[in-house]
């Protein structure tokens, strides 16, 4: 198998009093032990993507971008879109990162942000055929880990949401349906049909305490991670357990609960975000702004 | 003035502006900011117009593998990527030939600056991201990656600037935008460090008379000094602004 450095070294004594912190309910960065970080989410920054979103959780970053393009579809799904999603975990995020093909870290999260979108059935994928049974839209959903504080399962699936959310699909103008020739009317824009945003939630186990989102100091002591999604009907629609320790069935069913419980806000910040903000060139002035407004929040 | 036109495109209209609407010398918006990210021992990110680009630092430290330290200097390692979604087309996340290019003129066009000989056997690595390229992503990197490098303490020369300048027709243009790159008659990128007078990155694609060589350069060099204020104008603010918020 392939080894790879996920953690940093850190003290027994570093541990010791972070636990012993933990354990009267107190964080590195003061929050609750089931409080999520602050979402900012800016969108549409990229022009040349057809969806893009800068999102920070904390101080965690990520740029994600949707490209979409015409493509033959699977055998098993003739008319139905294709949609994959690829994370980039590269140095930029982290010294932990390294150049080269994707770590199983990085695969892991882009196979868990694929799971959640495509167990919510968020995007119509029925609605993206441009000739049945020839040609469909694919969607590219890339995620680029910009600045790695902990918890990028999260914050990519968030700016995920968010890219496809604000992207578009051009108009396509079918020229001749036997030859599959077709023109793209990149001018005449159409959303992305989607129906559901899933939200995730991830939890920390670090000895007896479990905790949601982490950063990135109670990663690197953490025992075990699990993430569970809930869509917007309020069900579970996708789990997954990190790391190698264990979870008690209390602290699942507890997971469960605060998961569910906070669906429904979560869901309103990301919602109210996308409304609301401005995008394109006006959106880099804040993502600039987060410069050096950067040191002052976890 | 003469209209320059390619494939239906005027890149050069009769009243000498470009398809942007620039004159031949004015530059794209320009935003510079450093220390944005947390992770990082420097950062910087570099706006000319659509073009943005991000640079993340770290070192100097230990070179793994080790053979390939230097007793007597340090190694300076430089990496160019571009994001999928950065360009109209996407592109395929693994490096292409045009990226280990750019990525190994880039480094040798901040080698000079910077004073290796301070880190014996250690590596200091430069990470730069293209998030958006619209024309002068390499000249955009050298400004960002000096930036990032100068944030990060590492001790240079001077700052590195970069910029591009190009023909249209018998016109010098400056900071060529993708059109112009793609379609224009010449296209020279330019790295320059202001403190020591060194060109350190020099190409050129295109055809370029001899007369207009010279005035290129001449152009180029003044275009950098520009470039260079804002460089330095972007170190200073993240300093005053920690200044402030220490006061507030």
């Amino acid at each position: 198998m392939i080894s790879e450095i996920r953690k940093e070294i850190i003290s027994n004594i570093e541990k010791e009093i972070i636990i012993s912190q933990l354990s009267k309910n107190k964080r590195e960065d003061g929050r609750g032990l089931f409080d999520f970080r602050d979402i900012n989410i800016i969108p549409s920054p990229v022009e040349k993507a057809e969806g893009s979103a800068f999102v920070s959780l904390g101080k965690t970053k990520v740029l994600v971008g949707v490209k979409v393009s015409p493509a033959s579809p699977f055998p098993d799904t003739p008319n139905e879109g294709i949609f994959v999603v690829n994370t980039e975990f590269s140095p930029v995020a982290s010294p932990l990162f390294e150049l080269g093909p994707p770590s199983e870290y990085a695969i892991e999260v882009a196979r868990v942000v694929d799971r959640i979108i495509r167990s919510s059935e968020m995007i119509k994928l029925d609605e993206l055929a441009i000739i049945p049974g020839e040609l469909v839209w694919m969607i590219n959903i890339d995620v680029y880990a910009l600045d790695d504080n902990g918890n990028l399962i999260d914050a990519s699936l968030i700016g995920a949401l968010a890219a496809l959310y604000v992207g578009y699909l051009p108009r396509v103008e079918i020229i001749d349906e036997e030859k599959k020739k077709i023109q793209i009317v990149k001018e005449e824009k159409y959303p992305i049909p989607l129906r559901d945003m899933p939200v995730s939630f991830t939890f920390a186990k670090i000895g007896d305490i479990l905790l949601l989102d982490p950063t990135r100091i109670e990663e690197n002591i953490m025992d075990a991670r699990l993430t569970l999604a809930i869509n917007n009907k309020g069900e579970i629609c996708s789990v997954q357990k990190g790391e190698g320790g264990g979870f008690k069935l209390e602290d699942i069913l507890l997971a469960k609960d605060i998961a569910l419980k906070k669906a429904n806000d979560i869901r309103k910040i990301i919602n109210d975000q996308l409304v609301k903000k401005p995008r394109g060139e006006e959106a880099w002035n804040e993502i600039r702004g987060l410069a050096h407004g950067s040191n002052k929040e976890s | 003035m003469v209209v320059v036109m390619k494939n239906n495109l005027i890149l050069l209209d009769e009243k000498g502006r470009r398809s942007d609407g620039r004159r031949w010398n004015e530059l794209r918006p320009v935003n510079m900011a450093v220390g944005i990210l947390e992770r990082a021992d420097g950062s910087a990110i570099v706006e000319t117009g659509k073009t943005k680009v991000l640079a993340a630092v770290y070192g100097p430290k230990e070179m793994y593998p080790k053979h390939l330290a230097m007793p007597d200097r340090a190694i300076l390692r430089v990496a160019y990527r571009m994001a999928s979604f950065s360009v109209e087309e996407r592109k395929k996340p693994h490096p292409s030939r045009r990226e280990i290019e750019l990525s190994k003129v880039i480094k040798e066009a901040l080698e000079p600056a910077v004073i290796l000989e301070e880190f014996p056997r250690t590596v200091i690595d430069v990470y730069v991201l293209v998030l958006q390229a619209d024309g002068g992503t390499r000249v955009a990197s050298i400004n960002a990656a000096s930036l990032a490098l100068a944030d990060a303490g590492i001790p240079m020369k001077g700052l590195v600037t970069a910029i591009a300048v190009g023909r249209l027709g018998n016109q010098v243009i400056v900071d060529l935008n993708d059109l112009e790159d793609k379609y224009g008659d010449a296209d020279m990128p330019i790295a320059y460090i202001p403190s020591t007078g060194e060109i350190t990155l020099f190409q050129m694609d295109g055809t370029m008379p001899p007369d207009m060589f010279n005035k290129c350069l001449e152009v180029a060099i003044e275009t950098l000094n520009k470039m260079h204020e804002f460089q330095k104008e972007a170190l200073k603010s993240k300093y005053l602004t920690s200044k402030k918020k220490t006061n507030s």
